[in-house]
């Protein structure tokens, strides 16, 4: 009795995770195919694809950049000292995984658009520099919404690790005269390299596939897409060869998904083995 | 007592970096997250009440709504049925694939929206793979509200299974042991005994599926169909339409209404969390 409700059990989750996860990830390749080889390769290389290859990369390393200062940053400050409105700070920092991010790319475009206050500013500040820094509708937007969406990825995974480890060793390291940057260097940093490489490789899957956001501010194919966009201008577009292309460049994406579940499974390995370590 | 403690602690940081942290945590936050989200506020209260109420009141945004709410409460629905029964069978048993079962769980986290939305438009599409199938038995998916659903179902399982495995895997055996040795039938054990210690990580789960949902965007607009008529769009096209129309005052009270409504899923979450810890604690 007890071994068949086992098998069913894991017969259900099977059913469900190959209809609703494993098939659309296969029809995805199948469907990037559907042209043969030489045209998957030929969508690959056209020079809007190109182009919204090189605007994906920069927002994802600016991203990855500014995240993984802040992630740290952030982690030290909650996990390592006590001070009023903690909870609220951290309730903060979780903000862009519970608001659309469609909401993200209208608050920028009210902040730095023609609209925003800061938008005013910009336009007199490129008066008075004789520059034409433009955030909205280019690359700067684009990259800060992504910066928005990837914001807590980071943080949420060092977090953590930090409360579990405690902050005894660091402690006894300042009272022994350490200064910050070695004891962050000798005990913090061994401890969150796996929940550090972990954040960061999330926070670049999220950027790299960003769409909402990012769709508020880029209007431009060929100068300010990004590799999602791309998808959708060639889904868009209707006709059976450019939806092949949509499926071609998708396939690019679903790789980059399938290698972060793979690093995440090892480094959640990685981790655990350091736990038993210890 | 208590409270001398914690001023002691307070007094005597030990630990450097709280000054460089605080500043570099408070100025990215500001100016990343808060600055921006206050443009909103500070935009939206320029409109009148009024104009507010016209706004939002408009039948496609209420439509736009329901829809969203709707089908991200039965999405989130499922996904704790089918969430509950995956967290189950990854903690508790153990067979080959395993590994591979709980890798492909986060898999929609993964998976760029857009390249979700257009592969479950095309499997569902009426020459797709599920799309004939689903029409051999007279269903419909694509550009109805049932293809709407199956990918608000795609993007949230993950929060739910994720929500209930730590939990579980803590929950002791024994007592469902103890149960069955006195008597219990299975389902009656799971009712009484594993449910309501699930119930607030089931809880959070379904709250971060729902408000995912509600708020998702690229991995629904494609197998919607963003039909007004047919009631097929979410609350998130509405307002990316109203921004390509550039009809700022529109897209921003729809905005404010959509912040105001994950801030209370927000705060319920929290508060189920904040319970669960009192009643750990007193354990």
């Amino acid at each position: 009795m007890k071994i068949k409700s086992k098998w069913i059990l894991i017969g259900i989750s099977g059913v469900f995770l190959f209809f609703m996860l494993v098939l659309p990830l296969i029809s995805v390749i199948t469907n990037s195919l559907k042209e043969g080889i030489g045209f998957y390769f030929q969508s690959l290389a056209t020079p809007t694809v190109k182009s919204a290859f090189g605007v994906t990369v920069l927002a994802a390393v600016i991203a990855v950049a500014v995240n993984t200062i802040f992630g740290i940053a952030a982690a030290w400050l909650i996990t390592r000292f006590s001070f009023k409105g903690k909870q609220i700070l951290s309730a903060v920092i979780d903000i862009p995984f519970s608001i659309s991010p469609v909401i993200a790319g209208l608050a920028f475009l009210m902040t730095f658009g023609r609209m925003g206050w800061a938008g005013g500013l910009l336009a007199r500040l490129n008066e008075a520099l004789g520059t034409n820094i433009q955030i909205v509708f280019a690359v700067p937007g684009v990259a800060l919404a992504t910066v928005f969406v990837t914001f807590p990825f980071v943080s949420r995974e060092i977090i953590p690790v930090l409360l579990s480890v405690g902050k005894e060793e660091e402690e006894a390291a300042a009272l022994m005269g350490a200064d910050g940057f070695t004891i962050f260097r000798k005990i913090t940093f061994p401890h969150i390299r796996w929940a550090l490489l972990y954040g960061v490789i999330l926070c670049t899957a999220r950027a790299l596939g960003e769409f909402g956001a990012v769709h508020a501010l880029s209007k431009t194919r060929g100068e300010t897409f990004t590799l999602p966009l791309e998808i959708d201008a060639l889904y868009l577009s209707n006709s059976s060869e450019s939806i092949t292309s949509a499926f071609a460049v998708s396939s690019i994406l679903v790789l980059m998904a399938v290698a972060v579940l793979i690093i995440r499974n090892i480094a959640e390995h990685q981790a655990k083995k350091n736990e038993e370590n210890h | 007592m208590t409270k001398q403690l914690v001023r002691a602690g307070k007094s005597q940081r030990v630990i450097p970096g709280f000054g460089l942290s605080m500043g570099i945590t408070l100025f990215m936050l500001s100016v990343i997250i808060l600055i921006p989200l206050a443009s909103v506020l500070v935009y939206s209260f320029q409109l009148s009440p009024r104009e507010f109420l016209e706004l939002i009141t408009k039948t496609n945004v209420v439509n736009a709504f329901k829809t969203s709410l709707l089908c991200s409460l039965f999405a989130a629905f499922v996904n704790s049925v089918f969430g509950l029964i995956l967290a189950w069978v990854l903690v508790r048993y153990e067979f080959p694939g395993k590994r591979i079962m709980d890798g492909i769980i986060e898999l929609p986290f993964a998976l760029p929206t857009a390249v979700a939305g257009i592969t479950l438009s095309k499997l569902y599409s009426d020459t797709g793979v599920m799309g004939g199938f689903l029409g051999l038995l007279g269903i419909k998916a694509a550009y109805t509200k049932v293809g709407l659903t199956i990918a608000l179902i795609f993007i949230g399982i993950p929060f739910v299974v994720r929500s209930i495995q730590p939990v579980l895997e803590t929950l002791d055996p024994r007592y469902e042991e103890a149960a069955a040795i006195l008597g219990a039938g299975k389902f009656h054990t799971f009712r009484k005994v594993i449910l309501p210690e699930l119930g607030p990580a089931l809880l959070t789960g379904f709250g971060l599926a729902f408000a995912r949902g509600v708020g998702e965007y690229g991995s629904v607009i494609y197998i919607s169909g963003n039909n007004a008529r047919n009631q097929t769009q979410v609350v998130s096209y509405v307002i990316m339409q109203k921004l390509n129309y550039v009809d700022y005052p529109g897209a921003t009270a729809i905005a404010l209404v959509m912040l105001f409504l994950s801030f209370l899923v927000l705060l319920f979450v929290n508060m189920v969390q904040v319970h669960q810890a009192k009643r750990t604690s007193c354990l």
